[in-house]
C-alpha cells in the first residue's frame, strides 16, 4: 500500500460529542499510512436542519468547504460522519446542474473551480486500503469479541447518492470487523433508524427506535454494538440510560466506533483511541473477549487430554 | 369522517412539488411500501404513502399542514424501497420547504430545534452543541431537556462550554443572509445567467467584427 494523502472533513461533532471518532480516525489513518490534511477553517455542512430548509442553502454550506479545500489544493475529501458525507455528496451532485450551481454560487460567492470527490472513512478503509492489507497489520486480534455492526440510515442510503455497499443489508463493516478477528453476529436491524436528531425535540423517537436496536443486540448476546455515525453513537450510548428508563430495560452495552476497534487491533495505544470518552465502558467487552479466548484455549488443551483419558480408560477395560 | 375534494386539485401545487423535487408523483401507485418501512410512522398524523396520494390529488393545505413533514427523520428508507424509484424523502423535503415558505408553524419543538441549529451555525460557522441546547431550551421553555445527560457528557470533555468558532463564520453568516434576502431565487439567478450569456455573445460578435 503506497502512501495516500486525502483531505479531511471532521464535522462539528468531531469537536464535541464524537471526539473519540475523530481521534481514532486520525490514529487509524496514521497506522495505515494515510496522510490526512484537514480542510483549512472548515465550517458546518448544514446537516439535517439545512436540507429541511432548502436544498440550495444546504449545498451552499457544503460548497464553502470545497472552496476552502481548493485553497489548500485538496480535491478528494473523506469524512467519518455519514450525515456530513450525504450533504457534501448531495451538494456535488446537485451542482452538476448549471442553474443549481449558479444559485449556490449566488450564496457563497465563491464558485468552485475544480472537480471534487468525497468518501466515508469506512469506504476508504474497505475499498481503497482493503481488508487483506488491514488484516496483515492486526497485532491484537479481537478473537472472542461478539459484535453487531450498526450502519445507521445514511451510510448506504440513498443508494444512488452513497454508491457504497448494499442499501438494505451492507456487509463492509461486518467484513472489516471479521478481519480484525471479532465474531460478527448477523444483525437484522443494521440499517434501521435510531431516531436520528429527534433525541432533543421528540425523545420518544429515540427511546423507541434505539431501544429496539439495543434489545436485539443484547438478545443476540453481543458484547458491543459497533457504529459508524456520531448521531447513532450518541443515541445508543449517551442516551442508553434514558432508553432503559423509558422501556424498563437494563442494557449496559458498549457502543464503540469501528475506528476505535480497528485502532485497537492495529496496536494503536488506547489513549489515542478515546476509549475513555465512551459513556458505556468498553472494558466489559474486552473482558468477555479474554474470557472467551481463555475458554477456547482451555477446551483446545482439554481435548487431547480427554482423548488420552478415554484411551487409558479403554486400555484398562 | 375526514374527506378530501378530488374535483378541484391544486394543479399548480402538484407542478411545484414535481419541479422542486424532480419527481413524477403520478408514478406512485399507492403500494404502501414506504409507509411499511417508515420508522417514524408512529409519530405521523398522515402516513407517508397517504402524503404521496394527497400530493397527487393536489391537496396543498392538507400536505403543508401535516405534522408528518416535521417528524420525518430523512432516513431515506421510503426512497430506497419505492418500486417506482420515486425519491419519496425528497418529496417530503420539498413539501417541508414549502410549508416553511408558507409560514406553517409545523411541530413547534422540531422546528425550533432546527432553527436553533441553523442559528448556531450562523453565529459560529460550526455547530456549538451546548449553545444550541441553551437556545432551544430558552425558546421552548423546556428547560429540563436532557439535564440528566450533562453529568455524563461534561466530565468526558465531550461538550465544550465555549463554541469552536470558525474564522470564516462571517462567510457562513453571509450565506444565510443572502439566502434569506432571496439571492438564490431561481428567477433572479436565471435572469442573471441569461444576461451574462447575452453579454458573452455580444462580446464575441464585437471580437468577430474586429478581426
Amino acid at each position: 500500500m503506497s502512501a495516500v494523502s486525502l483531505g479531511y472533513y471532521p464535522g462539528c461533532s468531531g469537536l464535541g460529542t464524537s471526539l473519540e471518532y475523530d481521534a481514532s480516525t486520525r490514529a487509524v489513518c496514521r497506522a495505515l499510512g494515510i496522510t490526512l490534511q484537514d480542510i483549512p477553517d472548515w465550517t458546518c455542512c448544514g446537516s439535517t436542519p439545512a436540507h429541511t430548509v432548502d436544498h440550495v442553502l444546504s449545498s451552499a454550506l457544503a460548497a464553502r468547504n470545497f472552496a476552502q479545500a481548493e485553497t489548500a489544493g485538496i480535491d478528494d475529501v473523506i469524512t467519518p460522519c455519514p450525515s456530513c458525507l450525504k450533504n457534501l455528496r448531495n451538494a456535488l451532485e446537485h451542482m452538476e446542474d448549471d442553474l443549481f450551481r449558479a444559485r449556490v454560487d449566488a450564496l457563497t460567492e465563491r464558485p468552485l473551480t475544480r472537480p471534487h470527490t468525497v468518501k466515508s472513512v469506512l469506504q476508504v478503509l474497505v475499498e481503497d486500503i482493503g481488508l487483506d492489507a488491514i488484516k496483515e497489520k492486526v497485532t491484537r486480534p479481537l478473537t472472542g469479541m461478539k459484535v453487531v455492526p450498526y450502519y445507521g440510515c445514511l451510510m448506504t442510503r440513498p443508494a444512488s447518492t452513497m454508491r457504497f455497499d448494499s442499501p438494505e443489508y451492507p456487509m463492509s463493516m461486518d467484513n472489516l470487523l471479521a478481519a480484525l478477528g471479532a465474531e460478527v453476529l448477523p444483525f437484522p436491524l443494521k440499517v434501521e433508524c435510531c431516531g436520528a436528531s429527534f433525541g432533543i425535540p421528540k425523545k420518544e423517537a429515540v427511546t423507541r427506535l434505539s431501544g429496539k436496536l439495543l434489545d436485539l443486540a443484547a438478545g443476540l448476546g453481543a458484547h458491543a454494538v459497533v457504529v459508524a455515525c456520531p448521531l447513532c453513537q450518541m443515541n445508543l450510548d449517551l442516551r442508553q440510560e434514558q432508553i432503559n428508563a423509558a422501556n424498563n430495560t437494563h442494557h449496559a452495552l458498549p457502543v464503540p466506533y469501528f475506528t476505535q476497534l480497528v485502532g485497537y487491533a492495529l496496536g494503536v495505544p488506547e489513549k489515542e483511541l478515546g476509549f475513555d470518552k465512551l459513556i458505556m465502558p468498553l472494558a466489559p467487552a474486552f473482558t468477555a473477549m479474554q474470557e472467551a479466548c481463555a475458554k477456547a484455549t482451555a477446551v483446545a488443551e482439554k481435548k487431547p487430554a480427554a482423548g488420552k483419558t478415554e484411551a487409558t480408560a479403554g486400555g484398562a477395560a | 369522517m375526514e374527506t378530501i375534494d378530488l374535483t378541484r386539485p391544486d394543479t399548480a401545487f402538484i407542478r411545484e412539488v414535481e419541479k422542486e423535487s424532480g419527481q413524477t408523483v403520478s408514478k406512485c401507485y399507492q403500494c404502501g411500501n414506504c409507509s411499511a418501512g417508515c420508522p417514524m410512522s408512529f409519530a405521523y398524523d398522515i402516513p407517508v404513502s397517504r402524503m404521496m396520494r394527497l400530493v397527487q390529488a393536489g391537496q396543498k393545505e392538507a400536505v403543508l399542514s401535516a405534522k408528518s413533514l416535521w417528524m420525518c427523520a430523512t432516513c431515506e428508507t421510503c426512497t430506497q424501497r419505492c418500486p417506482n424509484n420515486i425519491d419519496v424523502a425528497k418529496v417530503m423535503d420539498v413539501c417541508r420547504h414549502m410549508a416553511r415558505r408558507e409560514g406553517k408553524g409545523g411541530v413547534y419543538a422540531v422546528k425550533t430545534f432546527w432553527d436553533a441549529f441553523m442559528q448556531s451555525v450562523g453565529m459560529n460557522g460550526k455547530v456549538h452543541e451546548i449553545g444550541l441546547m441553551v437556545m432551544y431550551m430558552l425558546r421552548t421553555g423546556r428547560v429540563f431537556t436532557d439535564v440528566d445527560l450533562a453529568p455524563k457528557a461534561l466530565p468526558k470533555g465531550k461538550m465544550s462550554i465555549l463554541p469552536h468558532r470558525a474564522k470564516g463564520r462571517k462567510e457562513v453568516a453571509d450565506i444565510l443572509r443572502r439566502f434569506h434576502e432571496g439571492a438564490a431565487d431561481e428567477q433572479k439567478v436565471q435572469a442573471r445567467l441569461a444576461a451574462a450569456e447575452q453579454a458573452g455573445k455580444q462580446a464575441a460578435t464585437q471580437e468577430g467584427g474586429r478581426s
